[in-house]
């Protein structure tokens, strides 16, 4: 089923943001961690990573953002289409908020800035924007500690933006948050998403917030982090509250939890 | 009537809040008064002790005699006050440009860290005493203690911020590698702010340990004939007999280690108060 899906998107590859190509990590210590792994991601395109934890999704993601060199094969991020500063076409937004503590809201949010070296007009436009997409234009010159934490995160968030990059890699953004300010963020999330049209590459563990945010779906086994299925969510844009109640949603759902059951079951804990 | 819930007691909210806070109140007062008590308890004792056991000053003088010598040797022990403190200070600012320069140089690079700290260490630990008459041969007097309050006070500061610049967020320091961050703005905007507090810790102690440093040093070289500090007064005080001298300067000493470490912590919460957890109210 998994096959039949990719080889239906069968994507011409100018108009892939980014490409997997027999991609594997190992650690240190000799363990696979990842792979080999091959994923195709179109430009625009809303994909999930889900897996159980120490599955390697987050590793799949440091090495798409670049952050970490894969063992081997090969990682390809398409060239920026917009105007963004300095070549950064790709946001990341960590599981933590991973503010400065010491510096304000507006500080924070132009660091990529102030270390692409952009002039200080512009940065300031920018910053605004980005602060007004996240709704929190009025928290400028608060410092991260006077923030709850959904708040925070819509500042890591809004930090990743303000480049306007055309890639948008989110670690698990949301796991450290309560249901309710989860949900908010998530449709939040999806109403950036339907303005901006970034691509985006989302790492969850779970199941139900995978299903409502995607467009795609990818399942991964653990030791080593494999793709173990994939899904494409033919829901109905714009998804929002109700969607999280139809039938339909639950239907995924239930697809999606028993692709991931086996990858559970490979684990001893 | 009886099925209609418990109606609270009205007041308990009301009076609770001004209770707590008296409570509050009163508890910072006993906190500032109990020393204060203390410090008079202790004066009174002292001048009983003199007077009932008739004590002649040049073994144990009273605090009224202490008390009038500061007044009556104010100019002298004003002058070597200021000649402490500028020799203090002058230590205290080799210590801390000295430590976090160091710092900054183990954190660019392993191998110097790897071939400089054990020695740092070895300077640390090795008694200052016992290496100050050996400074005041070989280098001038005034240097030699400056380099005894930097020796004092340096290894504080450099282990501290070490220690603060190695305990960058990791995910913050992904940040800056992903926006391409170079090592000189990743210094800059990332670890020196995040060592900020534990740099200001170690200044701290650093700024107690410069007086010990200079004091350490004045006393060596207050033997060798020379010099003017405050520890040098109490030496020749003490050749002389002069003991309510003698505890005039080392009440000097205390006040002026007291205003030291408490301009520094004022300095910390100042550069601290916005963002760190240490300077933070404590809520709840």
């Amino acid at each position: 089923m998994a096959d039949s899906v990719l080889s239906e998107i069968a994507p011409d590859p100018a108009d892939l943001a980014v490409s997997l190509r027999g991609v594997t990590k190992l650690y240190d210590r000799g363990v696979m961690a990842l792979g080999p792994l091959d994923i195709d991601v179109r430009r625009g395109e809303f994909v999930s990573l889900l897996g159980p934890s120490g599955c390697g999704k987050s590793t799949a993601l440091r090495l798409i953002a670049g952050l970490n060199a894969p063992t081997s094969g090969t990682v390809h991020v398409a060239n920026r289409t917009s105007e963004t500063w300095a070549g950064r076409c790709i946001g990341f937004v960590f599981q933590e908020p991973t503010l400065m503590p010491w510096a304000s809201v507006r500080d924070n949010v132009r660091l990529p800035l102030k270390l692409a070296g952009a002039p200080a007009v512009e940065a300031n436009a920018r910053i605004d924007e980005a602060l007004a997409q996240v709704g929190l234009a009025e928290f400028a010159d608060a410092f991260p500690r006077e923030l709850s934490g959904g708040m925070k995160m819509r500042v890591s968030l809004a930090r990743a933006l303000v480049t306007n990059p055309d890639i948008l890699l989110m670690d698990e953004p949301f796991a450290a948050l309560d249901e309710i300010t989860r949900f908010r963020l998530n449709n939040d999330l999806l109403a950036l998403w339907r303005n901006l049209r970034k691509t985006v590459i989302f790492v969850t563990h779970s199941v139900f917030e995978s299903v409502y945010l995607s467009q795609r779906v990818i399942v991964m086994t653990s030791r080593p982090g494999r793709i173990a299925a994939e899904f494409r969510i033919d829901a109905p844009e714009p998804r929002a509250e109700d969607f999280r109640t139809s039938v339909e949603y639950a239907g995924y759902c239930r697809t999606v939890s028993n692709a991931l059951t086996p990858s559970y079951q490979g684990q001893s804990a | 009537m009886t099925s209609s819930l418990p109606t609270p007691p009205p007041s308990v909210a009301g009076q609770a809040e001004p209770d707590r806070r008296t409570d509050h109140g009163i508890l910072r007062l006993v906190r500032i008064l109990l020393p204060v008590v203390v410090l008079a308890v202790g004066i009174a004792a002292w001048s009983l002790v003199v007077r009932i056991n008739n004590i002649p000053p040049y073994v144990l003088p009273g605090p009224q005699a202490v008390f009038e010598t500061l007044v009556k040797d104010w100019p002298v022990l004003s002058l070597s006050l200021l000649t402490t403190l500028r020799t203090t200070l002058e230590g205290f600012v080799a210590a801390g440009v000295g430590g976090i320069a160091l710092a900054l140089l183990f954190n660019q690079s392993k191998w110097l860290e790897y071939s400089l700290f054990p020695y740092a260490v070895i300077l640390q630990v090795t008694p200052v005493i016992a290496v100050a008459p050996l400074l005041l041969i070989y280098l001038p007097q005034q240097t030699a203690v400056i380099v005894c309050a930097w020796i004092v006070g340096f290894f504080p500061v450099l282990s501290n911020t070490t220690l603060g610049l190695n305990s960058v967020d990791r995910n913050l320091a992904g940040l800056f590698q992903l926006y391409g961050a170079s090592r000189m703005q990743t210094l800059r905007y990332l670890k020196l702010p995040a060592a900020l507090p534990f740099i200001l810790g170690g200044l701290r102690i650093a700024g107690g340990l410069s007086l010990i440093g200079a004091v350490v040093a004045e006393i060596a070289a207050g033997s060798a004939g020379a010099g003017s500090g405050l520890a040098f007064r109490i030496a020749e005080s003490g050749y002389r007999l002069n003991i309510p001298r003698m505890f005039a300067a080392l009440l000097l000493l205390s006040a002026a280690g007291i205003v030291i470490y408490g301009l520094l912590a004022l300095v910390s919460h100042l550069i601290l108060r916005r963002w760190h957890e240490s300077a933070l109210r404590k809520e709840n």
